[in-house]
């Protein structure tokens, strides 16, 4: 070795790992966001309560439906429990934003905007973390499942947990910037309602869109959401030749990157 | 340290269209404490708001610590410490949770934040409650929390928003010590905002007067206040009337006035001033009883300035 090898060769020992900044402030926000959600870690369970009396008490009134004309194929399972596991996507991520105002109110947020630390940085830390927690809450739903008698392959359930993490991706990011631009409670809760009712009747989570009327599944065809129930169930049926799955992998991946872009956008912007 | 030309802003509310600031100039030094000192709604925060990126001025420019407020807003917040009026501490995190967190946000790494957090701690009597959770702080350490966040990557200039606002009167003039610290020991630039002229005469070594978006006067505190109305000199003497017309002749001597039991004459400065008026009366065989120096305080300047007090000015 002479010596300039030498020296290049302590240089790369010397050398900083190579980071992003970007990324290092998410996972700094994320580290923080997560230690102060494990404080009180009563919330994790509490939102898969809801899910769970779904699946405890819904569930069993389908076997029968699941007989009927036009239930699409698998058994009641196999069929609702997708449904559940994107509901809980949804449902689970789209109150994030009472945390931010929360924090806004407290003037945290303005303080992390003082720093020089990246606003996608900022933003995604905390989408992460609930991304994260989702996927956990997704994963013990489908196993909960499993043991009520469903009988799902297990790449079919990976894909579906996948789906459903872009979908909490997608979802916190929009819960956080309607929250940085209304600001208040009392504005974000009405907001959340009167979305969260037709996203939830449109997408067939509850009952499949093939029993609905031809107006209502042209009206669903509009809903995103929908299209990423159909993906999921195909998964389910571990179809990945069925068309209905790309499309629905394709649909959640819009809603994420869509969702963090304009989040984003709403974190640089001055007065957010 | 800091260059603002002409900074404005103004918002838009539902339609009306308010002018918050209106063409402030400003310039700090390094090693200054300067006040912005004015009632609620005068435009100081926006001020400050605007110097610490979280707002985009209207109009006007400025430079921050070296780095232009517009084109560089990320070398401006790299160097600045920003202290809001909220503070902003989240009550379920812990003390150090949010140093090191802040500190790393700074580009420090953790071990760096760790050691600062509890350098800082100590500096600002928080040395025992690194581990506590911030609700269960008091008014005043929580304060001084916020203050140590914005200084935990050590910046050479400092924003304080209302710093003493909620304390009571001992922790305040404990906290005048701390700021007066980081200027002393470390030499550091302080931009602060306040609406109590206690704070802003005991603290700061120039002060802006702010009223309606405006710049209305700027100096020293006693500046300021000799500039306006100069000092009060109150005689307690035997004989008033002989007393009046002999200080009538006196040099210096503004607006000699019977008071009670006395007379009080206006002079340029009052500590030089009152012993040769005091002689004069000594002299002519007049008894002297006591004799009080009174300095106009900064709610005179602000009512000569404005027309209004800054005690009774209208919160908004």
């Amino acid at each position: 070795m002479n010596e300039l090898d030498y020296y290049c060769y302590l240089r790369t020992l010397d050398a900083e790992p190579i980071e992003v900044p970007m990324l290092r402030d998410a996972m700094i926000t994320f580290r923080y966001q997560m230690r102060l959600l494990l404080r009180e870690p009563v919330w994790i369970v509490i939102v898969m309560i809801q899910p769970l009396m779904y699946l405890a008490l819904f569930a069993p009134l389908l076997e029968p439906i699941a007989k009927t004309q036009g239930f699409p194929p698998g058994g009641a399972w196999q069929v609702f429990v997708p449904g559940l596991l994107i509901q809980l996507g949804i449902f689970g991520s789209m109150f994030v934003g009472f945390g931010i105002i929360a924090e806004i109110r407290f003037g945290a947020i303005e303080r992390m905007r003082v720093t020089p630390a990246s606003r996608f940085g900022l933003l995604f830390g905390r989408v992460l973390r609930d991304t994260i927690v989702l996927l956990i809450q997704a994963a013990l739903l489908t196993l909960i499942a499993v043991a009520f008698g469903l009988r799902v392959p297990l790449a079919g359930a990976l894909i579906t947990v996948g789906i459903v993490g872009m979908l909490g991706v997608s979802l916190a990011s929009l819960s956080y910037a309607a929250g940085l631009w209304l600001k208040s409670e009392d504005a974000l809760a009405p907001l959340l309602n009167m979305v969260s009712v037709p996203v939830l009747l449109l997408s067939g989570i509850l009952l499949p869109m093939s029993l609905a009327p031809r107006w209502l599944q042209r009206i669903a065809l509009v809903n995103p959401f929908s299209h990423v129930v159909d993906g999921a169930r195909a998964a389910f049926l571990n179809d990945f030749g069925n068309s209905s799955l790309a499309i629905g992998l394709i649909a959640s991946a819009i809603l994420a990157v869509g969702g963090l872009a304009i989040a984003t956008r709403t974190f640089q912007r001055e007065s957010a | 340290m800091i260059e603002a030309r002409g900074l404005t802003r103004t918002f838009k509310n539902r339609g009306v269209t308010v002018e918050a600031v209106r063409g402030i100039d400003l310039e700090v030094n390094a090693g200054e404490i300067v006040g912005l000192l004015g009632p609620n709604g005068a435009g100081k925060t926006t001020t400050q708001r605007m110097l610490a990126t979280l707002l985009v001025p209207t109009a006007g420019e400025a430079t921050v610590a070296g780095c232009d407020l517009r084109r560089d807003p990320v070398g401006v917040r790299r160097q600045l410490g920003y202290v809001s009026q909220t503070g902003g501490t989240n009550p379920s995190a812990k003390v150090d949770e949010e140093l090191v967190t802040q500190g790393q946000l700074y580009g420090m790494s953790r071990s760096d934040a760790r050691a600062r957090a509890v350098k800082l701690r100590e500096m600002l009597d928080l040395a025992e409650l690194g581990d506590r959770v911030i609700k269960t702080l008091s008014g005043g350490q929580r304060r001084r929390l916020d203050i140590a966040l914005g200084l935990m990557h050590d910046p050479r200039l400092v924003f304080l928003d209302e710093p003493s606002t909620g304390l009571d009167p001992q922790t305040r003039a404990n906290l005048w010590t701390h700021i007066r610290a980081l200027r002393d020991q470390r030499n550091g630039t302080i931009l602060l905002t306040t609406h109590y002229l206690e704070e802003a005469d005991a603290l700061c070594d120039r002060i802006m007067i702010i009223d309606a978006g405006k710049v209305v006067a700027s100096g020293t505190p006693a500046e300021l206040k000799r500039r306006i109305s100069g000092d009060l000199v109150t005689f307690e003497v035997d004989d008033v009337v002989r007393a009046q017309q002999l200080l009538r002749g006196q040099s210096g001597a503004r607006d000699v006035t019977v008071v009670e039991r006395g007379l009080r004459i206006t002079v340029d400065r009052g500590e030089t001033q009152a012993l040769p008026l005091m002689r004069a009366l000594d002299d002519a065989g007049l008894k002297v009883g006591s004799l009080h120096i009174a300095h106009p305080s900064l709610d005179d300047v602000f009512l000569t300035l404005t027309g209004r007090s800054l005690r009774d000015a209208p919160p908004s």
